[in-house]
């Protein structure tokens, strides 16, 4: 008999994500609530004045989703890779970089979209104008998939190594700046009367160009972390 | 897996001058050696002499310093021999959160499955029957191995690399791994085996690999 489909082991990568996160379902509300609290300690620390929360609103729902992201993308190989369940995924007949693909989505579906949803709560307790909050969050869909897929190639780097949080987020970061300038551009603009399509096509555009090349490099790059 | 019939005798591993280094410390090699289908290959060294690491080597995980391995024909590694092998090591690769049958059932969703072979009835076939829908987390080191015996009988390769296939298992446990081996190499598949325990193997061994 012949070994399945790609696409068989696509779903099959999926569905084990999904049920893997269903069963520790708790901890689906850890980055949601990292980002809250974030969020509070900005009124804190900058005082309650609604105009000046209002100016710096998106950005900072931007960016602590972004970091609430990156504290939960340790978890993406480190486990599989543990357990060896990821050695399993690299001699399986499917192309790696597509069962990687699934598991990026899965991890997408798991952490950033419960973030996705929270963040209209993050908006309103800064006092982000509600007209705005349509763009932050379509900024927000684009720029969340651009997260993982580039935090799932940094995380492939570094999974061999020890301690790899900090270093992590040294590389990561930078690789986001773009991504953060183009998305809190998108909701300055807006929030100023003036046209916010093009960032947002800019984001799109890297979107695509992630969704296509970064999980092929991100199996290299597993290959490479499992080679040493 | 493959389309055509394995005939019984065919060299399911060729191994040629293959050698393995770490930054310039020789690991294993150069090894010579043939498996065909129906033997069983016991490689013996000392702790750190590479046994592992030329599993990993065969199994397409890392890259032979120099000469070659052939598993029916392709370099290990080749997308289109995956699956024609499958490795045992010491990490089960199994998920601890997910229940034996969740964890088979993944296993047979990338790798398919073995011609006759039932996630159910190869569960009680290693003796985990009860066991089904338990959290691998929640089973001894030995039941967990017995499931990680259980993909072994239940994915179609050709092909067994197994690294300390005995250990944690009780007597009867190594009478299961032994069983098992001897239906793959019935049916015309391979496998090459290190261990350190389990005397009882060693006359069931076709042929034996040193590594010094």
């Amino acid at each position: 008999m012949s070994a399945p489909s790609a696409r068989a082991g696509y779903v099959a990568v999926l569905r084990r994500d999904l049920l893997l996160a269903w069963r520790r379902r708790g901890e689906a509300a850890f980055p949601v609530l990292y980002a809250l609290i974030v969020a509070t300690l900005f009124p804190f620390a900058l005082g309650p004045e609604g105009a000046l929360l209002s100016r710096i609103a998106a950005g900072v729902a931007l960016v602590t989703v972004l970091l609430a992201m990156l504290l939960s993308l340790d978890g993406l190989f480190r486990p599989d890779y543990e357990d060896g369940s990821l050695e399993q995924l690299l001699l399986a007949p499917q192309p790696l970089g597509l069962l990687l693909a699934a598991k990026i989505f899965a991890h997408w579906l798991t952490t950033a979209l419960p973030l996705l949803l929270a963040s209209p709560l993050l908006a309103a307790m800064l006092h982000l104008p509600a007209a705005v909050l349509p763009v932050l969050l379509a900024a927000l869909a684009l720029a969340t998939p651009l997260m993982s897929l580039l935090g799932a190639l940094v995380v492939a780097l570094t999974v061999g190594t020890r301690r790899s949080g900090m270093l992590l987020a040294l590389m990561l970061l930078p690789l986001m700046v773009p991504v953060v300038i183009f998305a809190a551009g998108a909701v300055a603009a807006a929030q100023q009367g003036l046209p916010f399509i093009a960032p947002l096509a800019w984001l799109g555009a890297a979107f695509v160009l992630a969704l296509v090349l970064a999980p092929a490099a991100c199996a290299a790059a597993l290959r490479i972390a499992l080679d040493a | 897996m493959n389309p055509r019939p394995p005939p019984a005798a065919a060299t399911l591993l060729e191994v040629r001058e293959l050698a393995f280094a770490r930054r310039d410390e020789p690991v294993f090699g150069p090894l010579d050696f043939d498996l065909a289908g129906g033997e069983i290959g016991l490689i013996e060294g000392d702790n750190g002499s590479g046994k592992t690491t030329l599993l990993r080597v065969l199994a397409g995980l890392l890259r032979a310093s120099s000469g070659t391995a052939h598993v029916d024909g392709l370099a290990p590694g080749d997308p289109a021999a995956a699956g024609t092998a499958l490795l045992l090591g010491h990490q089960l690769g199994l998920k601890a959160d997910l229940s034996v049958r969740e964890n088979l059932a993944i296993a047979a969703g990338l790798y398919g499955q073995r011609e006759g072979c039932g996630i159910a009835d190869t569960i009680a076939e290693v003796g985990l029957d009860g066991y089904t829908d338990v959290p691998v987390r929640q089973l001894s080191a030995g039941q967990k191995k017995r499931a990680a015996l259980a993909r072994l009988r239940l994915l179609p390769a050709r092909l067994w690399l197994l690294d300390e296939p005995f250990a944690n298992l009780d007597r009867a446990g190594i009478a299961l791994v032994n069983r098992l081996l001897d239906a793959h190499v019935a049916g015309g598949g391979a496998a090459l085996v290190t261990t350190h325990g389990a005397v009882s193997f060693r006359d069931r061994a076709t042929r034996r690999i040193a590594l010094s």
